[in-house]
């Protein structure tokens, strides 16, 4: 089915993708806005048009931010597709989508990816079994079907995220089990080098240490500088064993919920042949833009977590910049220099330096021992990686060749950094010269008729 | 109809009541919300697992809640592997997990 | 500076380098693999997984003789494979079915396969015209607009990947010295001896075998010899696993040994753009669905576009330099079927046997920078 061309095409509606739509739209565009998701707020702002009292005020004032962005993409008509699925982006900026199961090709003179985050693998033994979902999940089913755990859960890893869902199932009643934190603990060396930016980034400081308060009251037993994790459980996740200061533990726990930060969700940019580079200070692939969010192709942009983890707040004003650079570009209405986004989002990402050191998981949960599943899809283990290293493979495309790992329907989703991390440390390579996988379409599967009807 | 007890529990009353619709989850009824996703009210059921991995065989259960890691897929009104976390509860859909499939159906599409 | 010295160096890792090392390790030679990087194009890594000899040589029947050749070599090299490596690389030889949607397409395949049996005459080289009904007796689930098709026993199929893995490991098995992430800029010449240089390392060797697809020519340019390829871009699209419903390949679709069902065949002059496409993609997909309509439904996981090599008249380039004997060029677009006469046919040759009259009709001296170049479009 074949649609009029539009101004602009924004991918995600989130937070980026809301501000992008929003900025365009103001300067007279025509904007189309796609997610699949029922709704717009992304993950950050998941349900906020449809949550109540009780979730906001567990949740916190930060997410009900969400439902001002939510409102004024109603109020300023933005063409919306709910429920929508991306499964092709071309280069010429033409978008494939299915949309209540029929085929869509939509041709677009600028595009926005904002595509956000995920969590990051965190692969140890026994995380595929049922029971064992992501801190992210937990949190989703808060915000989208005010679920939170019936027994006592375990929770597990580092990062701001982690600490967050402890203190809201606390304010929501709900008894937490245990918090095993695999990060190395507060350095506070470390907190005086990063003293200026700290300083600037006081707010999200007084916030993490605030939440660690709510923690600590509550009395939950909190184990630091955790290793050696492991699940355990025939069929379901029935204990959690770890050692802690060289203590070790067993804790019997039906649900583990993992969290060692969230990383750019890049398929779309990836699929793109877009330029990526390598950022050590995050432990993940980024998209080289300019100052505008602009990829290394024209016209097509990215905002949000989805150009490099920043938060909700950068998030909002890297989508209100590439909105305006589309404008900019079109020759729409007055144009804008973007610099007064630009000082917000470097004060908001002051901050991220100490965090990115503060919270980077440990090489144990990135580079995981030879039994450990790498890729869930096809079971493929670290070891059946480092084999293939053996067999001269350097790189994520070769082992996937010979491992199909990569090649389930995740399309290395939840593989891909795990697996050009264990290549890196097999070759001696840095991960900038051992590359990620060729990602191609479908970004989500389609059936061949739908795939047909083009 | 839970095997097994729910992982997941809703807050205390939420007012006013959420909009549920009746699912048919392996041949038994479930109230679920319609604003929450399928695989979130397969969790509030007592569903612990819903596929068998192809490979393995191993028992595989909702983990990102997202879209992105593919483990939450069941039969929906007959199609095979959809994305529970992505479908929005109707009235009257039937749902078929692990449970009411045959191994190899839980496992990939019938031709 | 590193200096590696062995009896051969095969330029290139892939289908077509790693067998034809294979032979040569085989033949009790010192073999040096020099292969390019996770990124390099890799057609190996493209290819549809057939071993197939019917409709192939078509205007050039020493073509049908050499693939058909190789097929029946192939079980002695899955054999030795599974042996050496442990790896089972799937080969099935069950016959094959080459699908024809139209009877325009019936009569030409026809003619073209008369037209081969006449000139091969060999009574094991057959095939047999079957019917709508006949072809779905074999193939249950075909759809009803399928015409006819051709049968020959000939056929059959593997998994690709497997193959090369397979390859690799025997390869390291039997001491190969493998080299990666290479980009060779140079191969000379002195006193019967090649050096193939990248950067500051060097390769020698009296005998240098130029196998890198796409940059063979390049490569072959070096050691005095004019071997044309260009890229053919082939999109191929893999479902999710389906149940077993797939006893034979056919031109268009097989089902892989992992249930997966794999949808081709598309060919396109599109210079060295590998990027999957629309509207080819949905080509593909239109076809397979008016072949088993019962595909409709299935789910496609991923797709790859590769860029295959082809030759001006695609049919493969056997050459050694004439004004440098001991090197080599080998380049073809099936790099799967003819695996086993690349390991038990070309090495010897290569090793110092004689030519065999079988690859008589593939010098590359066949071409000259003015050949005309035949298009191939889907």
């Amino acid at each position: 089915m074949s649609e009029p061309t539009r101004d602009l095409i924004v991918i995600g509606a989130g937070p980026a993708g809301m501000a992008a739509a929003l900025a365009a739209r103001r300067r007279g565009l025509d904007v189309l806005l796609l997610d699949e998701q029922p709704d717009v707020g992304g993950q950050i702002y998941r349900s906020i048009t449809t949550t109540d009292a009780q979730r906001q005020r567990i949740l916190g004032p930060d997410y009900s931010h969400g439902a001002s962005l939510a409102d004024a993409v109603k109020a300023a008509g933005i063409a919306h597709w709910p429920g929508t699925a991306v499964w092709q982006v071309d280069t010429d900026k033409t978008v494939h989508a299915l949309r209540g199961g029929a085929n869509h090709h939509i041709a677009a003179k600028a595009l926005v990816i904002a595509t956000g985050a995920m969590e990051r693998p965190f692969p140890v033994p026994g995380w595929t079994l049922p029971g064992v979902m992501t801190a992210g999940a937990g949190q989703i089913l808060l915000k989208n079907a005010s679920l939170v755990p019936r027994a006592p859960a375990v929770l597990a890893g580092c990062g701001p995220l982690l600490y967050l869902l402890a203190a809201q199932y606390l304010r929501a009643g709900v008894a937490i089990q245990a918090i095993l934190d695999t990060a190395g603990g507060t350095d506070w060396r470390l907190a005086i080098r990063h003293a200026t930016a700290l300083l600037a980034g006081w707010g999200y400081v007084r916030k993490g240490l605030g939440l660690l308060r709510e923690i600590k009251a509550a009395g939950v037993p909190f184990h630091q500088g955790v290793e050696k994790l492991r699940i355990e459980g025939a069929d379901a996740a029935e204990a959690v064993a770890f050692t802690s200061r060289g203590q070790a533990h067993r804790i019997p726990c039906g649900l583990v919920l993992l969290h060692q930060g969230v990383v750019p969700n890049n398929q779309v940019t990836w699929s793109l042949r877009a330029q990526h580079h390598w950022d050590d200070e995050q432990l993940c692939w980024v998209p080289t833009c300019d100052a505008w969010g602009q990829t290394s192709l024209p016209g097509i942009y990215v905002a949000g977590d989805g150009a490099g983890i920043g938060g909700a707040l950068v998030a909002e004003l890297q989508g209100e910049l590439a909105g305006i650079a589309v404008a900019n570009a079109l020759g729409q209405g007055e144009r804008q220099d973007g610099e007064a986004q630009r000082a917000r989002i470097r004060q908001h990402l002051a901050i991220r330096p100490f965090l990115n050191q503060q919270y980077r998981p440990k090489d144990e949960f990135r580079i995981p021992a030879d039994d450990v599943i790498v890729c869930r899809c096809e079971e493929v283990t670290a070891g059946s990686i480092r084999a293939q290293v053996a067999l001269g493979c350097s790189g994520p495309n070769q082992t996937k060749s010979f491992s199909r790992c990569g090649m389930g329907p995740c399309q290395g989703r939840q593989c891909g950094l795990t697996v050009t991390e264990v290549i890196a440390q097999a070759t001696g390579l840095p991960p900038a010269d051992v590359g990620y996988y060729r990602i191609r379409p479908p970004l989500k599967s389609l059936t061949l008729a739908q795939l047909a009807s083009e | 109809m839970a095997s097994n007890q729910p992982l997941f529990q809703p807050l205390p009353a939420v007012q006013p009541a959420p909009d549920t619709v009746s699912v048919q989850v392996d041949g038994a009824p479930v109230r679920m919300s319609r604003q929450a996703s399928l695989a979130a009210g397969l969790l509030a059921a007592g569903v612990t697992a819903v596929r068998r991995s192809p490979v393995g065989g191993e028992a595989r259960a909702p983990y990102c809640m997202m879209g992105v890691c593919f483990e939450c897929l069941v039969h929906v009104d007959g199609v095979p592997n959809q994305q529970a976390c992505l479908v929005v509860p109707q009235e009257g859909m039937r749902v078929q997990t692990l449970r009411s499939l045959a191994a190899s159906e839980s496992e990939g599409a019938h031709v | 500076m590193n200096t590696h010295t062995s009896d051969v160096v095969v330029v290139g890792g892939g289908l077509v380098g790693s067998a034809v090392a294979y032979g040569l390790l085989r033949q009790g030679l010192s073999v040096a693999i020099v292969d390019g990087g996770d990124d390099a194009l890799r057609a190996s890594r493209g290819n549809f997984g057939l071993v197939w000899v019917q409709g192939k040589g078509y205007g050039l029947a020493d073509y049908a003789r050499w693939s058909f050749g190789s097929a029946r070599l192939w079980p002695g090299l899955r054999d030795a494979l599974r042996e050496e490596t442990g790896i089972d690389v799937e080969l099935q030889q069950a016959g094959g079915l080459h699908i024809c949607l139209t009877e325009d397409e019936m009569r030409q395949r026809l003619e073209r396969l008369e037209w081969l049996r006449r000139e091969v005459n060999d009574p094991a080289y057959q095939h047999t015209a079957l019917s709508a009904d006949e072809a779905r007796q074999r193939l249950p689930g075909l759809g009803p607009e399928v015409h006819g098709a051709t049968y020959s026993p000939m056929d059959g199929h593997c998994n690709p990947l497997k193959l090369l893995r397979a390859l690799h490991a025997a390869n390291q098995r039997r001491g190969a010295a493998v080299f990666n992430r290479i980009q060779v800029d140079g191969i000379a010449h002195q006193g019967g001896v090649f050096t193939v240089r990248a950067g500051e390392n060097r390769w020698q060797a009296p005998r240098v075998v130029v196998a890198a697809g796409l940059a063979t020519q390049a490569l072959a340019a070096m050691v005095d010899m004019f071997v044309p390829v260009r890229p053919n871009k082939g999109q191929v699209l893999i479902t999710e696993r389906v149940a077993p419903f797939l006893t034979h390949p056919t031109n268009y679709i097989r089902q892989t040994d992992e249930g997966t069902v794999q949808i081709g065949d598309s060919m396109e002059e599109a210079g060295y753009d590998d990027m999957v496409r629309s509207p080819v993609n949905a080509k593909i997909a239109a076809r397979a669905v008016r072949c088993f309509p019962a595909l409709a439904n299935a789910r496609v996981v991923r797709t790859w576009a590769a860029l295959r090599i082809m030759s001006p008249d695609g049919f493969p380039m056997y050459q050694e330099s004439a004004t440098l004997p001991g090197a080599f060029a080998v380049t073809c677009h099936s790099g799967v079927t003819l695996a086993a006469n690349h390991a038990y046919t070309i090495a010897p040759w290569i090793a110092g046997g004689g030519k065999p009259a079988a690859i008589a009709a593939f010098a590359a001296t066949r071409f000259t920078p003015d050949t005309e170049v035949k298009p191939y479009g889907i």
